[in-house]
């Protein structure tokens, strides 16, 4: 399903939450420019689960940091909700999950999900409601008073994902956030993060290493290609909504699995 | 706790063979010139026992200096005399009160320079220097002169020691808080921005949280630095109060044992300031939920 299709299938153009036209990047260093991002189209439909795969210096962690306003592109446009990126950001669009937990050390897990909500000024009474319930969503109810090094690195991970999910942003950014777990663990976590995605409907922006990751989680799997950062291909997935662990055994999952390795491979001159 | 009793008495019992040996060496010569002077001779155990027995030996050994020590604390308090001007602990107190004043000025004016340092480019450029030039001026030089300025804008006593021993301790908390505050990285940083936090949230929330171990460590230096400064100052300034003037008097009248106890006092003094440091350390840092 291409985009057109999807519109088609009854999606509307003001579904669009993150708009991306002929975005550029370069950042200046002391070895010369270094082109991130060139010519960057794409566009974000709400509810989208959206990958970002390609190999190192392919710009997919930069497009997610521009979408967050952590980068500002060097030319182009992006909008996020209709906004700039930074006044998105001021309007608590987003969530963003780093590859390593995070978590302050200091506090306890509650505390470390209160963080977000204290500096936005919410009442205690709200924020004790929020963590439960986003404790609840990640499945670590009863973990509030604990402290980071009590737990599971897995777990830690669950707990920052909560954290970006206190405040009700409509969009999840997350970069490589279970690139440090092992295999077992990210497996669990994947289906855990479906599951979350199911019953938010939450829009997820997600950058990976991993191609079956890439394809069991997603919607639209984006491509890449390094020097110069570009989108190689975009990939509308027509797996169901619905996905055990199991589909990954299907030909349906192996064939966009193949379509994504063939992309990575034609976008990455062995040079 | 018994793996480590033998390997520290080991040192304990080396060190106290060694100085033994060492005040033999020292002080034999004074008693072989007295033994010649009363035309006695000396055998070996009577010079030995002659060594660590003198009036004002050249070395002192730890059973004399204990003896002095207790003299002029212990035994002083019992005849309820610990304040008077031969105890030692009338002294401690004088110094301690200058170190302590000192140590807080020092760190107050440490994390202050430390918070300016980091939030602001030019005061990172221009103050670090300076705080480095600081600490390479020998303070012995510079420590008249402070006692001499402050005292012609008439501030006497407590204070002028108390600003040696801040210039002394404040270093150590600049450098370790500069470094502690600049601990967080780059994705804990990012991680505030997204949530558009403002310079003053990002310090109370993340960097000062995050250089707490930074502080205590330099806490733990500029302590031990500011007791030395206290003392530094009671020396240009023919002080009678104070560690530090028990070890010029001591020094005027060949008083060995006087200055070693005043120096074992200051260093008593010094391990219990660090001692307590660290305990309040444990504890902060274990209700921060440190690993224990």
């Amino acid at each position: 399903m291409n985009g057109l299709a999807f519109r088609q299938a009854g999606f509307d153009v003001n579904d669009i939450v993150i708009q991306a036209k002929n975005l550029d990047l370069t950042f200046e260093t002391n070895d010369g420019p270094i082109h991130a991002l060139k010519g960057v189209d794409l566009e974000i439909n709400k509810g989208d689960f959206v990958s970002f795969i390609g190999p190192s210096g392919c710009g997919k962690t930069t497009f997610l940091r521009v979408i967050a306003a952590l980068e500002h592109p060097t030319g182009g446009e992006i909008t996020v909700n209709g906004m700039s990126p930074d006044e998105a950001r001021q309007n608590r669009a987003y969530g963003y999950v780093f590859q390593a937990a995070g978590l302050y050390p200091w506090r306890t897990i509650g505390g470390n999900i209160k963080l977000p909500l204290e500096i936005m000024g919410y009442s205690k009474a709200e924020q004790k409601a929020k963590v439960e319930k986003v404790l609840d969503l990640v499945d670590l109810a009863g973990f509030d008073k604990k402290f980071p090094w009590q737990l599971s690195g897995g777990m830690q991970q669950r707990a920052s994902i909560a954290r970006a999910l206190a405040f009700d942003a409509d969009i999840l950014l997350m970069d490589e956030p279970f690139g440090a777990l092992d295999e077992i663990v990210r497996d669990h976590l994947n289906e855990q993060l479906l599951k979350l995605w199911a019953r938010t409907e939450k829009t997820i922006g997600f950058v990976t290493h991993s191609i079956p990751e890439a394809v069991y989680l997603s919607t639209k799997i984006v491509v890449m290609s390094p020097r110069p950062g570009q989108i190689y291909d975009v990939i509308e997935s027509t797996l169901p909504k619905d996905r055990p662990l199991d589909i990954r055994d299907t030909q349906e999952f192996l064939d966009i699995a193949h379509r994504v390795r063939e992309g990575l491979r034609a976008g990455h001159a062995y040079d | 706790m018994m793996k480590s009793v033998v390997p520290i008495l080991t040192v304990v019992v080396a060190i106290m063979v060694l100085w033994y040996a060492a005040a033999i060496g020292m002080n034999a010569k004074w008693a072989r010139d007295q033994a010649t002077r009363a035309d006695v001779t000396l055998t070996t155990p009577e010079l030995i026992a002659d060594t660590w027995s003198q009036e004002r030996p050249v070395l002192p050994v730890p059973h004399q200096v204990a003896s002095e020590l207790w003299k002029t604390t212990g035994a002083m308090a019992l005849k309820g005399r610990a304040f008077s001007k031969r105890s030692l602990i009338f002294h401690g107190w004088i110094t301690l009160s200058a170190t302590l004043l000192g140590f807080v000025f020092g760190t107050g004016a440490g994390i202050l320079l430390a918070v300016g340092i980091v939030h602001n480019k030019a005061m990172d450029m221009s103050v670090m220097p300076w705080a480095i030039a600081s600490q390479t001026i020998p303070i012995l030089a510079i420590a008249p002169m402070i006692i001499v300025v402050l005292n012609s804008v008439g501030i006497q006593g407590l204070v002028p020691k108390a600003f040696i021993s801040a210039y002394l301790s404040f270093f150590p908390v600049v450098v370790g808080m500069v470094k502690g505050l600049r601990s967080p990285d780059g994705m804990q940083l990012d991680l505030l921005k997204t949530y558009s936090a403002s310079g003053g949230e990002t310090f109370w929330k993340l960097r000062l949280p995050s250089s707490m171990p930074y502080l205590f460590t330099a806490l733990k230096v500029g302590m031990a630095a500011s007791l030395v400064g206290a003392i530094v100052g009671e020396l240009p300034t023919g002080a009678i109060r104070g560690l530090g003037a028990r070890m010029l008097t001591g020094s005027y009248y060949g008083q060995t044992i006087q200055i070693w106890s005043a120096l074992f006092a200051a260093a008593i003094l010094a391990a219990s300031l660090v001692g307590i440091i660290s305990l309040i350390e444990r504890r902060m840092l274990k209700r921060m939920g440190v690993k224990p």
